[in-house]
């Protein structure tokens, strides 16, 4: 079974919540809808106070090359546009919309029909991607669109629809996989033809094998569709990892993937890109699994974009006095919440709630030079001389040991028998070193 | 609620802390253990017990009294050093000198260096071999196996005439080859594999040494790298000498059954902290351990070189980790 080779770890899975079928969550008395929830500049207002809105409503539209649309997720007044807490703990522009009854924006195909008759041409469904807002639902939020009008000169070779989901606990993207397995292929055909390619690519973990099974099934209607079982390893479904355990091809230092002919969509992103352009519906809502050990009912939610965190946490039978952590994403890479308060963005995969007795980092030791963290480092770094020559700031070195091409995916820290937190020194020394080179660029 | 900790991810840990890497070395010495205290009986219980509490003892003295830091006792790094150094020396050996043997191994080698994981050198060999040059008689006064394990309270042979001490001790297979050229040894390749000859405490039997490697394997406490390569290099560099003149050299078998060199390449040489960070690197050390240990062996003044190559390869680390660098993701573009 296929997988990449540099190495990687191997967490437990706690797929707690992978049986929960998928709930439609009620919408929120007020959405926080915020204008900065994508990769790349924040969205431009295109309400005002006092405005009625519907759902899946422009309310924001992204006017730079990475920007995205971003659409009323409620039907209802705007309250104001003030600052807001959101995921990154920082504050941020947000519409406030105070929610009166569910009308829907009228365009928006609201029945159950499958629509598999794809009528666009690879512009016009590229051109309905931006225009429905499609971002990267796996965590990072890229802005679907853009990943899809390549570069002058290059040429893609393969579609890579990311259905990984190596994070431990998250269920999202599985469960999308098994309830809307159509609607992923469909998806998955649109981007195809979008990007003229002749091959696309669905990679799955084998921990999730009845998706593998359903979606080979359903697969073998499509020519040029193919899905791919992978064997389990974080991260995987990073995407460099995915392309690497797929075709083989390793992605150049500092290059992307259409360097090497693939472009990598989320299997979350591809169920949006086929209810926007089959279905005209804005991407206005998503699924987030919401879990932990003591979660009494651990869930896979859709949710308005805007709902507040706090709600979806008031629904799984917690007791919160137990909790000693709130994680957005995965245990991984997911940022921790500063307050239950924020609201849920196109990126919030997950809320993972750890308890107080796994919250806490344990005392560091001395490193000793175990060569763990170089074992299990996906890109074949150093992580211990990277983060000594960080923590030393002796960023000359760190930018030798190529501390750049380090993906955050935390496979050093994890494996750590000295809890050194490799991690958090690499990050400032990638910050550093970063507007080192941007200044010499200058 | 209570206040929500906030932090960098990742938010959960591997669970293989330096403690239970420290624990599961302790526990893959253990068939090496009985099987010493089988040959050796309390006279190895002795020394391994000394060696333990006095290394233990030092490093918590030092970090209080010297270093005034909070101890590190706790991360059982120095009952490792302890029961290394005990495993490397004789059975017979006075309690004094191995007290000795754990103050250098800890004091010197470890604490002076700002205690684990910044130390050069293996500390259980430098105490060894600190050992072995300032006490040449005792340290090289080897107990039959069997034999002594009936004499209890054996203690530095105090007491006892030389017909006496004859009886109870006698040379190693490597001692032989080095006073008596290859027609003194036996080719007795199923006792050295079993245990039943003289040496180090901890070093006679090669079948509990792997033992205890193969579980440090399942546990991914070291790779295969290191011993393997060591005890091939070894192998085929003394089986090249060997080809050369049968007569003269001892046959490749022989060298990797006797002596520490199982010990050596399976538990010492494999020391996290004094050994190369990438596979490459510790390949090159394993190969300069294997060749040094045989070249030390053939043509050096000692017997054994297993302890002396280890440390000369311990100062080349730096270099190596310099050499050899981990294969980068990218580094070069591969279509397939």
């Amino acid at each position: 079974m296929k997988t990449f080779t540099l190495g990687g770890v191997h967490p437990e899975g706690n797929k707690l919540s992978r049986g929960a079928a998928i709930e439609k969550f009620p919408s929120p008395q007020i959405a926080y809808i915020s204008l900065s929830q994508h990769l790349g500049v924040p969205a431009k207002p295109v309400v005002a106070k006092d405005d009625k809105v519907k759902v899946g409503d422009l309310i924001a539209v992204g006017e730079a090359f990475i920007s995205a649309n971003i659409h009323s997720s409620v039907s209802g007044v705007v309250d104001k546009i003030d600052d807001y807490i959101d995921t990154s703990g920082y504050k941020v522009p947000t519409i406030f919309i105070k929610v009166e009854g569910d009308e829907w924006n009228e365009s928006i195909d609201r029945s159950q029909d499958i629509v598999r008759d794809i009528k666009l041409s690879s512009k016009e469904i590229i051109d309905k991607i931006k225009e429905m807002g499609v971002v990267g639902l796996g965590g990072a939020t890229f802005p679907t669109h853009v990943k899809f009008m390549l570069p002058p000169g290059k040429k893609a070779e393969y579609l890579i629809i990311n259905a990984v989901e190596c994070e431990p606990y998250l269920t999202s993207d599985h469960r999308i996989l098994l309830e809307k397995p159509d609607e992923v292929l469909i998806g998955t055909e649109i981007l195809r033809r979008a990007l003229n390619v002749d091959k696309a690519y669905i990679g799955i973990e084998n921990n999730k094998q009845d998706a593998i099974a359903l979606l080979t099934e359903k697969a073998a209607d499509y020519e040029h569709i193919e899905v791919v079982a992978l064997k389990v390893k974080y991260p995987q479904g990073a995407e460099k990892q995915l392309i690497k355990a797929i075709t083989g091809r390793e992605v150049p230092s500092g290059k992307l993937p259409i360097d090497v002919g693939c472009v990598v969509n989320n299997s979350g992103s591809t169920f949006a890109v086929y209810e926007a352009v089959q279905k005209n519906k804005p991407l206005f809502e998503r699924v987030v699994t919401v879990t932990g050990k003591t979660v009494g009912k651990p869930s896979n939610y859709l949710v308005r974009i805007g709902t507040s965190c706090s709600q979806l946490i008031a629904s799984v039978d917690v007791d919160l006095s137990q909790i000693g952590k709130i994680i957005s994403g995965g245990p991984m890479m997911g940022k921790t919440l500063v307050s239950t308060d924020v609201p849920v963005t196109k990126g919030t995969s997950g809320i993972l709630l750890m308890h107080t007795g796994e919250s806490s980092r344990s005392l560091i030791h001395n490193c000793i030079r175990c060569a763990k963290c170089v074992q299990a480092c996906p890109m074949g770094l150093e992580p211990y001389l990277l983060s000594a020559a960080s923590k030393n700031e002796m960023w000359d070195k760190a930018e030798k040991a190529h501390i750049m091409d380090c993906i955050e995916c935390g496979c050093c820290q994890f494996t750590c028998p000295s809890y050194r937190p490799l991690l958090d020194y690499l990050r400032v020394g990638k910050r550093k070193v970063g507007q080192i080179i941007r200044n010499r660029a200058k | 609620m209570s206040l929500l900790k906030v932090s960098g991810s990742p938010h959960i840990h591997g669970n293989q802390s330096v403690n239970t890497i420290m624990k599961y070395v302790c526990l893959a010495l253990l068939p090496s253990v009985l099987v010493a205290i089988y040959c050796f009986g309390f006279g190895a219980i002795k020394v391994l017990a000394i060696s333990i509490a006095s290394s233990v003892f030092f490093e918590w003295a030092i970090t209080k009294y010297l270093l005034k830091r909070p101890s590190t006792i706790g991360d059982y790094s120095a009952v490792v050093t302890g029961l290394l150094l005990g495993l490397n020396l004789p059975s017979s050996l006075p309690w004094y000198i191995v007290v000795i043997g754990a103050l250098v191994a800890i004091g010197i080698a470890k604490m002076v260096f700002g205690g684990l994981g910044n130390n050069i050198f293996n500390p259980a060999l430098v105490g060894r071999v600190f050992l072995l040059i300032s006490f040449p008689v005792q340290m090289t006064m080897w107990p039959k196996p069997l034999v002594s394990a009936k004499h209890w309270f054996f203690n530095g042979f105090h007491g006892l005439d030389s017909a006496a001490v004859d009886a109870l001790t006698g040379p190693t297979p490597l001692g032989q080859l080095s006073e008596g050229g290859v027609n003194a040894i036996q080719n007795n390749y199923l006792d050295y594999f079993m245990g039943l000859m003289g040496g180090s405490i901890g070093e006679i039997s090669a079948i509990a040494i792997l033992i205890g490697g193969i579980f440090l394997l399942w546990r991914k406490v070291i790779t295969w790298h290191i011993p393997v390569s060591f005890i091939l290099s070894a192998f085929i560099f003394a089986g090249i000498l060997w080809l050369v003149d049968p007569t003269k050299y001892a046959d490749p078998l022989f060298h990797i059954l006797t002596g520490g060199m199982m010990l050596g390449a399976v538990f010492m040489a494999t020391d996290m902290v004094t050994s190369p960070m990438t596979k490459g690197g510790m390949i090159i050390f394993g190969i300069g351990c294997g060749i040094l240990t045989i070249l030390i062996r053939t043509f050096g003044a000692y017997p054994e070189g297993v302890s002396f190559a280890i440390l000369i390869m311990n100062a080349f680390v730096p270099l190596i980790n310099r050499g050899f660098k981990p294969t980068r993701f990218g580094k070069e573009v591969k279509h397939v």
